[in-house]
């Protein structure tokens, strides 16, 4: 470096990813209004759909060079001990927790009304012909399944054990894509809708945005694995891998919230 | 593009700013860029959501219809505004004003501010940081287009609140627009507090320990504290308002079991701690700027600390204030009273302090000087009538009348506006290296002193005679003291054009400022006016 430093902080260059995918966020949301409205903005719902899409091509295409970038930037650091610094790897770290904490607020709103409304109204709703057990039991199994493996892909991992962590990893998304899979299952072969009132509105609101949440979760352990395959991360520098892991605990822990709450004690009160 | 190539200004301050242009500032990932781009993006929503006072300020000058309901002609152009127009404006004045003039301008206060003053070369992640800036201007355009549209913009208050925003009674895409603006603009807050909280943990310079960091940098963190626990709240209740409209769930709808008062208590659990998001940040202001221009360092600084810490606590658990008539449980009532009684406590701990700083210290009155003693005695009339509000008997009274009116707006606009326009005097020629001239300064800070209180003392009084919010229309005995406050506003609204001139005009001839007009003792006024690229050719040690 020409420039002398003295400090470890990372200091960017200008990026054109990030306001890039500002202007495809924001496509995607007036396509979203014009999907919403099409009549009114005089336009057919077809033409608002491929606005829509449009935006969030820009806004996908975006978020992947951004990402893309980030991997650049932390294969020209390194992955040997020390090869990164210890500011950098601490302002990761806060800055997933903190991420991870701020979409704990937002399951919290959701949550907050399920117990509204669970507590003003009969619950289940006399009309509501409620799920059974057993899936819900088999997807509780299934991530709590994928909790272990991925907990056991990180202990490869610090012992150095690349192929183990690999399948690990695998695993653990395969077990999330079987777990969205049951969801698929379940939602198609449910007797209510979104629009049964708001039975139907909390469930799926709920187990809706938790199921997204474990898509985000799958594709960035891919993400992981994929890397994993290239010779990224050691035993000591996996930041991306940990960050994962937290993600993928914090979905596993607002499913079991939803099991106890949304399927068992409903059930096991009515019955 | 490389990292070496932006660093080469090192040395020289003179930015040569006819070489930044459309795709510089687009793309740029330097915090003191990106505030400086909040604070205009502040001042044009600021312009924006005066206009529309301006307009209700109008409208109720005398009882009987002003401008609604007769088309009326100025020069070739003929107007014909409907009632539901001024449930726009009402509704619009004050979106603007929270989510687009002041949060930003404080965002961009603190975006500049925040690295220098804890000896930081830069925020945590820079392109995150450039992220919340620009979809910002989307989330506006959604907002400002939703005049456009078939039913217009949403006439339902800034509080959207069901049933009046429902399917049912606003059809329009205009509703869906406030949802999705907001969203967005939640979005940026979210991500934006997170930058802020990772900067203040993890780029604090050597010997700069928490408890050395001046109050400006507690506030923000504080701040940014709040934004990350209560924007995703906000998020949620929104989220399921748009469910609601368009997708037939029942959360709010009676006739699925739901019920408007969730989005009440969601609504409110996100802001009433945004109205500490957008005071706390000029505590921190005002006491940097008392601290300094009294010539004594800050009284009680620790108290100071946990006072911010204490009311942003307490402000997570208040927020059923503002449902006293709903029917809740008298006994909720009186738990959601006595918390914010309580909060009354740290906010005059702030107070005493302020004023014993400023005790025999040798004051030097300057514009900012001058905005901030005004802050410390006005903001402390809303936090007054806060407790009077808050006092679930008396709110069965003065609910949705003036008086709500006149309190907010002592906290808004004495306390946030006035703190806002502080740390802009006072910080004005660390950003720009010029000096705003103090002339105009003054005569901006007395006419803006006198009309404030002209346009909104009036209205405690309109309030307890019973005058309802957001109505076109009064009975003609509240007559005198609108007019009075409606010439207030026009006053107020106008002094406002001192400000942009002053600024516009100091940032090309103002005097040149050296780094240190003020004899501040922070880190900010150890390095050039403006800033280095980076602030610190050397990291600065603290002892
Ligand atoms: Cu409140």
């Amino acid at each position: 470096m020409a420039h002398h430093h003295d400090h470890d902080f990372f200091i960017p260059a200008p990026s054109i990813w990030a306001p890039l995918s500002c202007i495809g966020g924001g496509i995607m949301a007036f396509g979203f209004l014009f999907t919403l409205h099409p009549t009114d903005f005089g336009m057919s719902a077809s033409i608002a759909h491929l606005i829509m899409a449009m935006g969030f091509t820009l806004l996908a295409f975006c978020v992947f060079q951004w990402w893309r970038l980030l991997v650049h930037e932390a294969r020209h650091r390194g992955f040997k001990e020390g090869s990164v610094p210890v500011v950098l790897d601490l302002a990761n770290r806060y800055g997933m927790v903190f991420f991870i904490a701020s979409e704990v607020m937002f399951f919290a709103a959701f949550f907050a009304a399920f117990f509204y409304l669970s507590g003003m109204n009969v619950w289940p709703p006399e009309n509501i012909e409620t799920l059974t057990l057993h899936l819900p039991t088999v997807n509780t199994l299934l991530l709590l399944t994928s909790g272990v493996t991925v907990t056991w892909a990180h202990h490869a991992m610090q012992e150095g054990n690349r192929s183990r962590t690999r399948k690990m990893i695998f695993l653990t998304y395969l077990l999330g894509v079987i777990f969205l899979s049951c969801q698929m299952y379940e939602y198609h072969h449910a007797s209510f809708a979104l629009h049964d009132g708001v039975y139907g509105s909390t469930f799926y609101m709920l187990t809706g945005f938790h199921g997204f949440h474990v898509f985000v979760g799958s594709i960035m352990l891919m993400v992981l694995h994929l890397r994993l395959s290239q010779g990224d991360f050691s035993a000591k520098e996996h930041f991306y891998f940990e960050a994962t892991a937290w993600y993928w605990h914090f979905v596993d822990v607002v499913w079991i919230g939803l099991y106890l709450f949304v399927y068992l004690l409903p059930n096991g009160g009515h019955h | 593009m490389s990292a070496e190539a932006i660093s080469d200004n090192h040395g020289h301050h003179d930015h040569a700013p006819s070489k930044k242009g459309f795709m510089y500032y687009l793309t740029t990932t330097n915090h003191k860029d990106i505030g400086k781009m909040y604070l205009l993006t502040a001042l044009n929503f600021f312009i924006i959501g005066g206009l529309f006072a301006m307009f209700i300020r109008a409208e109720l000058a005398e009882a009987g219809y002003q401008l609604l309901n007769h088309p009326f002609s100025v020069g070739p152009f003929t107007f014909s505004f409907s009632g539901e127009f001024f449930n726009q404006m009402t509704a619009m004045h004050a979106t603007f004003m929270i989510f687009f003039a002041i949060i930003p301008a404080f965002i961009g206060l603190g975006n500049f501010f925040v690295p220098i003053m804890i000896g930081s070369p830069d925020m945590a992640f820079p392109r995150l940081n450039n992220w919340s800036f620009w979809i910002l201007p989307f989330s506006g355009l959604l907002m400002l287009l939703s005049f456009f549209v078939p039913g217009g913009a949403p006439g339902a208050g800034w509080t959207s609140y069901p049933p009046l925003t429902s399917a049912a009674y606003s059809p329009g895409p205009g509703m869906d627009m406030w949802i999705l603006g907001i969203h967005l603009a939640g979005a940026s807050s979210i991500l934006g507090s997170i930058n802020f909280i990772v900067t203040t943990l993890n780029m604090r310079a050597p010997g700069m320990t928490l408890f050395k960091m001046p109050l400006f940098v507690w506030s923000m963190l504080v701040t940014a504290w709040l934004q990350l626990i209560a924007t995703p709240v906000l998020a949620g209740a929104v989220t399921m308002l748009l469910t609601d409209r368009n997708f037939g769930t029942s959360f709010f709808n009676m006739a699925g079991g739901g019920d408007p008062v969730l989005y009440q208590h969601i609504f409110w659990f996100y802001s009433h701690p945004a109205v500490y998001i957008m005071i706390l940040p000029g505590f921190g202001i005002i006491s940097e700027v008392i601290a300094t221009f009294s010539r004594k360092p800050l009284f009680g600084y620790i108290t100071m600390v946990w006072a911010i810490i204490g009311i942003a606590v307490l402000g997570c658990l208040v927020w059923a204030h503002h449902m006293f008539t709903v029917g809740m449980d008298p006994r909720a009532q009186m738990m959601f009273m006595a918390m914010t009684f309580l909060i009354g406590v740290p906010t005059g701990i702030k107070v005493f302090n302020w004023l014993a700083t400023m005790w025999e210290g040798v004051l030097e009155f300057t514009t900012s000087m001058k905005f901030a003693i005004a802050f410390v005695g006005l903001f402390t009339i809303g936090g007054l009538s806060g407790i009077v509000c808050a006092a679930a008997p008396v709110d069965y009274q003065i609910h949705d009348t003036y008086y709500v009116v006149a309190h907010i707006h002592y906290v808004f606009f004495a306390g946030s506006f006035l703190s806002i326009m502080a740390g802009v005097y006072y910080w004005f020629p660390k950003m720009f290296g010029r000096l705003m001239s103090e002339k105009m300064g003054s005569v901006h800070f007395w006419l803006t002193f006198i009309f404030m209180n002209v346009t909104f003392f009036p209205m405690h009084f309109l309030g307890l005679m019973g005058m309802p919010r957001r109505i076109p229309d009064y009975n003609p005995v509240f007559s005198d003291l609108n007019l009075l406050c409606s010439i207030g506003a026009f006053g107020l609204g106008a002094t406002q054009i001192l400000l942009i001139i002053n600024a516009f005009w100091s940032a090309k001839h103002g005097k040149l400022a050296g780094s240190n007009p003020w004899g501040g003792h922070t880190l900010e006024w150890q390095v050039s006016s403006p800033p280095p690229e980076h602030n610190f050719e050397k990291i600065p040690v603290v002892k």
